[in-house]
């Protein structure tokens, strides 16, 4: 399985210690002021939005390259993966409750979640983009909410997995408890299951707003045949400003997303993450806890507090006893007869609808041709070599240092968070300067791709090597001194076993966000030329650019099909035996 | 045969029984068609052997799942689906930790719709009863075992309920708090301080049971049956030192024990009435209960380590090879619960036999225990062998196999056959746990493959070192 990984190599790195020890907020006035004058400035952008976004379609969009332009187009991506991701929020509340309460629809939804989680994500671009921009004809909304569909398609299914795992595992005596004592279903949701589900949902949000970013950097500028999709944002900025060869552009943008990214941590997943600790279940409060000093500053706000005891605690209190009322009235009647039969055409439908579409694609299959095959099972294995090369170079150099790192406490409190940063930052965003360099120094895509997909990969085996080396306990490692083994002996015995789950878990994740990445690494639009060269990546690429939407179809399948298969073959049992021979247990 | 047919019970079951369906389309029996009922003004103690089907039935009669068969009745009127007014006190605490004691406690009271100020006005009420007056605030990460457990009868008595079901609710708390507690919630009964009108207590301990109690209901197990029924007449406070208490125990002792046996009853007018004697059903009525449903016929193993299994008959051996259950049990420091499986293996592998209360080692079981360590493995796979059905399976399979090994699914369908789900993984742990003692085969985990295993070598006889040239090992 690959779930539980996401938040693992994450857990416990805090690149910004020192914040904690700011002194707290004693001036009550100044967290007023400060929340008064967010709230205006989110007022304004809201405006702002909403005239954009309803303004009539303009095909390309002029992306500036001035620095000034940045602030916007950083806000416009943000409120893309904003938004995106308060739909994958919903969606994961709605799915993951039916997959864990309905054992008939379980038993299909969860290997569904497994197959949806290695779909490239990327190459639904064309056919989203075609359906949105067709939806709200004239409209720029309709690019918006392409841009939007797809990132939601990246970031909900581990958050899915995260919820409806959560729920699962609550304890049998805990539901009983809401049982016996008669909650409804609102009291159950909000006392027992969301909070019961709180952490694993903030570590697996963090994971896919950062993917998020990673697809946002490549949609926001898309080309689709002759026509040019473009939104302003951070993306189109990087790509139009390497597209020039602007190098102070380039930077500009860097810095800004860098900044972004900084300010995302500070004032959403720290103060989230600290927040969350209470939902910790442990029996005994534990010694180290995160801490989040915008959090400090929420709680010690005089203002805030106010509006919370007026509005939110009245309200709470008011549905909490509508749902009691209607609750201990209802005597668990059985569904209404029409309301089964609603159910069964609906799922009638859902079905006859599935049939019509495999038939449709069995038809675009049969009519692809035999060398437009022939090409992508080529690509195909280019492909996977280049993934497996990357993973490889990933692995060699990350593992010694990792370890290295690991070993060291006071390294790695230094490369910790330094290495979270570089995760942090999409590799997508920087895809445009990494091509303007291997363009000057004069390697190929072919072999340039590789180091394309390295940029996006190599940080989950690093993150996740240097926990692993972090989590050997101190008495293995004086065990090793004591019978003096050294050199090759010390990493056979000792080492290589003892990171073995976590470099998996890197692994695993590197896997599949490198074949995901091939697509628009092995397939370049810059200055106005199109750098390529074989691969699956770059075979749906092309058929997207030309509107070949059989090949398109079939080369996805593909692909989605090679991702499942490895998934199932290789990690799932790599995982297995992690959980159970390499596992250690405390 | 019903216990008692009070027409004032509150609940009442009339011939439930609860089984679960096998992946094979048949179904497990795990509580045999049973009568019971709760009256008003008692507290009624449910003592069994773990895994014996106590909690089920405790989770039938307070609603919270459902009898396959048979009606539970709620004043005279059959229930259902909708709750009673009834509350749990869990073995686990099963408090919210994200929400603070009071919160907890007024949770159950937000599901009854009852207003802020109401609600909170009987919280405290009741904290202050159990003696939490002060933590409110506090979430229960910050308390210990017994404050914990203090929420959680807060919790439940908060709701008024009519029957105060506890599941095991001192068991996860050290000794000392477990009898302050145990205090605590008699006198406060006693005293009627509790708005509720009875208490049904889960337990495996015989000692609170006989503590507490003014009935005890002995289970039996495979499936869950009522053996043993009894009206306490002992008065209030007790003393664990009387010997009237001390003879309830060792009786209690007797009956879980030796079901079939007869024994001779406590003295009925000063000690215990007894309603139902062990063995429970007669021959002729248990005859009669429809046989639709399979119950277990397959040898069950004791679920104890074979480590146990030594120390208990080392221990025995010193103690000159026999000693009372009860004192047995007091001196080791151990439950019941944890040292009824020793003793059942003990009896199983013939090391030691059960009479009248007390425990005698047999001949084997000496030489077992003056054994050193070569020869105990050739002891305990003799015994083995002979007593154990499974054992005995796994062996002759291996010996006919041509390459002396078989996949562990083949036992696990075995077992699949007789015993619920999670007790097939017991089941099989335990089997393999004492054939790889035994030296019967090696077990690699990871392929799931049993493999014949050279048979251990008493100090080099020429017998047994034939006797292992004809198994090769694979």
């Amino acid at each position: 399985m690959t779930h539980e990984k996401k938040s693992a190599g994450l857990r416990g790195f805090s690149p910004y210690r020192f914040w904690g020890v700011l002194p707290s907020i004693e001036i009550s006035y100044l967290p007023d002021l400060l929340m008064g004058a967010a709230g205006m400035a989110l007022f304004y952008g809201l405006l702002v939005v909403g005239r954009t976004w309803l303004g009539p379609f303009t095909p390309e969009v002029e992306i500036r390259r001035s620095p000034l332009a940045l602030p916007a187009y950083a806000g416009y991506s943000l409120l893309r993966i904003t938004i995106a991701y308060v739909l994958s929020l919903a969606f994961t509340f709605v799915y993951g409750y039916i997959a864990a309460y309905n054992a008939r629809a379980e038993r299909f939804m969860i290997p569904l979640l497994d197959v949806l989680q290695s779909i490239p994500v990327l190459s639904f671009l064309p056919g989203v983009m075609l359906a949105m921009v067709a939806l709200f004809p004239g409209r720029q909304l309709g690019v918006e909410a392409g841009a939007i569909l797809l990132i939601f398609t990246g970031q909900v299914w581990n958050m899915a997995f995260s919820f409806y795992a959560s729920l699962k595992s609550i304890p049998t005596e805990m539901r009983e408890a809401a049982k016996v004592y008669g909650f409804s279903w609102w009291q159950r949701f909000l006392q027992m299951e969301l909070p019961f589900s709180a952490i694993g949902l903030v570590w697996n949000s963090m994971m896919s707003v950062a993917g998020g970013w990673f697809f946002l950097m490549a949609c926001e500028m898309f080309v689709l045949g002759s026509r040019d999709f473009r939104l302003p944002g951070l993306g189109s900025y990087l790509q139009t400003a390497a597209s020039a060869g602007d190098t102070p552009s380039i930077l500009w943008g860097v810095a800004t997303m860098i900044a972004v990214i900084v300010l995302l941590d500070q004032f959403v997943w720290r103060p989230v993450i600290a927040w969350a600790e209470k939902f910790k279940v442990e029996q005994v409060e534990s010694t180290e806890t995160s801490r989040s000093w915008v959090l400090d500053l929420i709680r010690h706000s005089r203002a805030l507090a106010q509006i919370r005891k007026k509005t939110v605690a009245p309200l709470g209190e008011r549905l909490m006893l509508h749902f009691a009322h209607t609750h201990s009235g209802e005597e668990r009647q059985k569904a209404s007869p029409w309301k089964v039969w609603l159910l069964r055409l609906l799922l009638v439908a859902v079905l006859a609808a599935i049939g019509y579409g495999v038939v449709r694609v069995a038809m675009i299959l049969s009519g692809i041709q035999k060398a437009e095959l022939q090409e992508a099972g080529i690509g195909l294995g280019a492909t996977f070599l280049r993934v497996n090369v990357a993973l490889l170079i990933g692995a060699l150099w990350t593992i010694p240092a990792g370890v290295a790192i690991g070993f060291q406490p006071r390294l790695a409190r230094i490369a910790q968070p330094l290495a979270q940063i570089a995760a942090s930052v999409p590799a997508t965003a920087l895809f445009p300067v990494v091509l303007l360099l291997l363009i000057r120094v004069g390697g190929g895509l072919g072999v340039g791709s590789i180091v394309l997909l390295l940029l996006g990969t190599q940080w989950y085996i690093l993150f996740n090597v240097i926990a692993g080396a972090i989590a050997i306990p101190t008495d293995l490692k004086e065990c090793c001194s004591v019978f003096r083994l050294e050199g090759l002996q010390r990493w056979r015995k000792l080492i290589l076993p003892g990171i073995f789950p976590y470099l998996v878990t890197g692994l695993v994740t590197a896997s599949g966000g490198a074949w995901n990445a091939s697509i628009i690494a092995e397939y370049f639009h810059f200055k106005g030329q199109i750098y390529t060269t074989v691969g699956l990546g770059a075979t749906i690429s092309q058929a997207t650019d030309q509107g070949n939407f059989n090949l398109l179809l079939a080369a996805t399948m593909m692909m989605a099909a090679t991702v499942v298969t490895i998934n199932r073959l290789v990690w799932r049992r790599l995982y297995r035996l992690a959980e159970t021979r390499f596992r250690l247990e405390t | 045969m019903v216990s008692s047919t009070q027409n004032d019970a509150i609940i009442e079951a009339v011939e439930i029984e609860k089984s679960y369906p096998q992946p094979d389309g048949t179904r497990i029996q795990v509580v045999s068609q049973t009568n019971l009922s709760i009256e008003p003004g008692k507290i009624i103690a449910l003592l069994g052997p773990s895994g014996c089907g106590k909690s089920t039935l405790l989770r039938i009669l307070s609603g919270l799942s459902k009898p396959t068969a048979g009606m539970l009745a709620w004043h005279g009127k059959p229930l259902d689906g909708q709750t009673p007014n009834v509350a749990i006190v869990f073995q686990s605490f099963a408090l919210f930790p994200w929400l603070t004691v009071l919160e907890n406690v007024e949770a159950p009271l937000e599901a009854r719709a009852v207003g802020a100020v109401e609600r909170r006005k009987r919280a405290l009420r009741t904290l202050d009863t159990v003696g939490l007056d002060g933590f409110e605030t506090a979430y229960p990460k910050e308390l210990s075992g017994g404050m914990k457990q203090r929420v959680g009868f807060a919790r439940a008595l908060v709701v008024e309920p009519e029957v105060l079901f506890m599941d095991e609710p001192f068991s996860a708390l050290d000794v000392l708090t477990a009898e302050n507690l145990r205090g605590e919630l008699l006198e406060l009964w006693l005293n009627k301080k509790m708005p509720t009108k009875a208490i049904f207590i889960v337990t495996h301990n015989i000692e609170e049971a006989v503590m507490l109690a003014d009935r005890v209901i002995v289970l039996g197990r495979n499936p869950a049956r009522i053996r043993s029924d009894l009206n306490l007449r002992l008065q209030h406070p007790r003393d664990r030192k009387s010997p009237r208490f001390l003879e309830l125990v060792d009786y209690i002792y007797k009956v879980m024990t030796e079901p079939d046996a007869e024994h001779a009853p406590p003295d009925a007018e000063t000690t215990a009435e007894i309603v139902l004697p062990a063995g429970g059903l007669t021959k002729d009525t248990r005859r009669k209960q429809p046989t639709v449903v399979r119950t277990t016929k397959y040898q069950m193993l004791p679920h104890a380590r074979v480590g146990g299994i030594a120390g208990l008959i080392e221990f025995l051996h010193d103690r000159g090879g026999h000693e009372d259950l009860f004192r047995l049990a007091e001196e080791l420091v151990m439950d019941v619960e944890d040292l009824l499986p020793i003793i059942e293996a003990c009896v199983l592998l013939g090391f030691a036999w059960l009479k009248e209360g007390d425990v005698q080692i047999s001949p084997q079981g000496s030489a077992f225990a003056e054994a050193d360590i070569q020869q105990r493995k050739v002891l305990f796979r003799q015994a083995a062998l002979e007593h154990v059905t499974i054992l005995k399976q796994i062996d002759s399979i291996l010996k006919r196999k041509s390459d002396h090994s078989i996949n562990d699914e083949f036992f696990h369908d075995i077992l699949d056959e007789h015993f619920a789900e999670d007790e097939v993984q017991r089941q099989f742990e335990t089997a393999m746990n004492w054939g790889r003692h035994a030296e019967i085969f090696d077990y690699d985990r990871e392929s799931g493959r049993l493999v014949q295993a050279e048979p251990p070598a008493p100090q080099d006889t020429a017998a047994e070192s034939q006797n292992s040239a004809t198994t090769p090992k694979a």
